[in-house]
């Protein structure tokens, strides 16, 4: 079955992965800028990790006949260091005008401190400014639900924002709730250990029916697995459900999404004589 | 919000018949991980806050309410919205420690 991936941070991946996502049905990628595993050293990393986004990877990726769009940010975890945000937040603007940049992304909050929280006013203001689309991203393990209410509360609260132009990326079941209740597209990350993995995202998929909910790997430098979208295809079906809500959830609803943005498209298979 | 009103389209026996196995060695893969806590080399970890939260978790497991995994996330959830004056570490741990 033919599928999108909404958060993969292919970066951090080899180009055999880029091959099993191929050959496993994937037709795009979007990618949110990150963390890298360490703070990088200034606002010339970033250039340098904006410059791969939105050059190298999208080349990598034409390679399998995938179309690889991106996010731009500084990510919540280097958010700390308020002047490296204003410098970062300075070079954003000349990459928003790059064919494959989709909107801002993956902002959001980390450990929920005050700096994240300026950090992430600051990056829906620059969305705002350049009527971008917006990918959050949402804190961890015990840090989730009171992050996710922070965003949320703040995301509503702001009456420039349309909630249907805002995924909330990395829900789980006590926060999935208060995503949909309030307009926004909830993502579930299918992510070993310290996300959900395809059983319990089809358990909210179950419970909240299938409207603005996509699937994502969200695979990273971490343990993670590029092909967990078709891992979750599979076991839909053994759970029983039918292809028609499969391919909603992981085709049609992300395309609903991303089409928001002029910049979004899929190659025309039927027309493609050469990949790349 | 409205709960959605489809049900999972598979039987409780369907789904005891084709996961039952894999959640049987969950369980016993929990079991054997409380067992080697009791046979550790030192005891310097009966107060731990992320292993109260297991215990709290385990409660909620066999307490015959419904919504038990939305009560289990709570569990291990830190509920206070107010921002920390500064970062203090780069990584969540868990669980929830109210003494942090």
């Amino acid at each position: 079955m033919e599928y999108l991936d909404l958060h993969a941070h292919m970066v951090s991946r080899t180009t055999d992965d880029y091959r099993a996502m191929a050959l496993t049905g994937c037709v795009a990628v979007t990618e949110p800028a990150f963390w890298a595993g360490y703070d990088r050293p200034g606002v010339e990393a970033f250039v340098d990790y904006f410059n791969r986004l939105v050059d190298f990877e999208p080349q990598r990726a034409a390679q399998y006949g995938i179309a690889h769009f991106t996010w731009m940010c500084l990510n919540p975890k280097e958010a700390e260091d308020r002047e490296l945000t204003r410098r970062v937040l300075d070079v954003i603007p000349s990459y928003l005008e790059r064919p494959n940049v989709l909107g801002i992304g993956e902002i959001g909050l980390n450990r929920v401190t005050r700096n994240e929280l300026a950090g992430f006013k600051d990056h829906v203001d620059l969305a705002m400014e350049h009527d971008q689309l917006i990918h959050v991203h949402t804190p961890h393990l015990e840090d989730k639900w009171k992050g996710t209410k922070v965003i949320v509360d703040t995301l509503a609260a702001d009456q420039r924002i349309t909630p249907r132009r805002v995924m909330v990326d990395h829900a789980e079941e006590h926060t999935v709730e208060m995503i949909l209740a309030d307009g926004f597209w909830a993502g579930l990350t299918l992510y070993p250990v310290t996300k959900v993995g395809p059983s319990r995202a089809i358990d909210i998929i179950e419970i909240h029916g299938p409207e603005r909910i996509c699937v994502a790997s969200a695979c990273d430098w971490g343990e993670s697995r590029p092909t967990a979208i078709p891992e979750f295809v599979l076991e839909m079906r053994r759970r029983g459900h039918p292809d028609s809500l499969i391919r909603k959830v992981v085709y049609d609803n992300p395309i609903e999404l991303l089409s928001q943005s002029p910049k979004f498209g899929l190659p025309d298979r039927e027309a493609s004589v050469a990949w790349g | 919000m409205e709960p959605h009103a489809s049900a999972s389209p598979l039987s409780q026996s369907e789904f005891v018949d084709r996961y039952f196995m894999e959640h049987r060695v969950q369980v016993l893969e929990l079991a054997a991980f409380l067992d080697r806590l009791d046979r550790a080399r030192e005891l310097d970890a009966e107060d731990d806050f992320r292993l109260r939260s297991l215990r709290e978790a385990l409660a909620i497991l066999v307490d015959g309410g419904g919504t038990r995994v939305q009560r289990v996330q709570m569990t291990f959830s830190d509920r206070d919205t107010t921002p920390l004056p500064s970062l203090d570490r780069q990584s969540a741990r868990g669980a929830y420690d109210p003494e942090r």
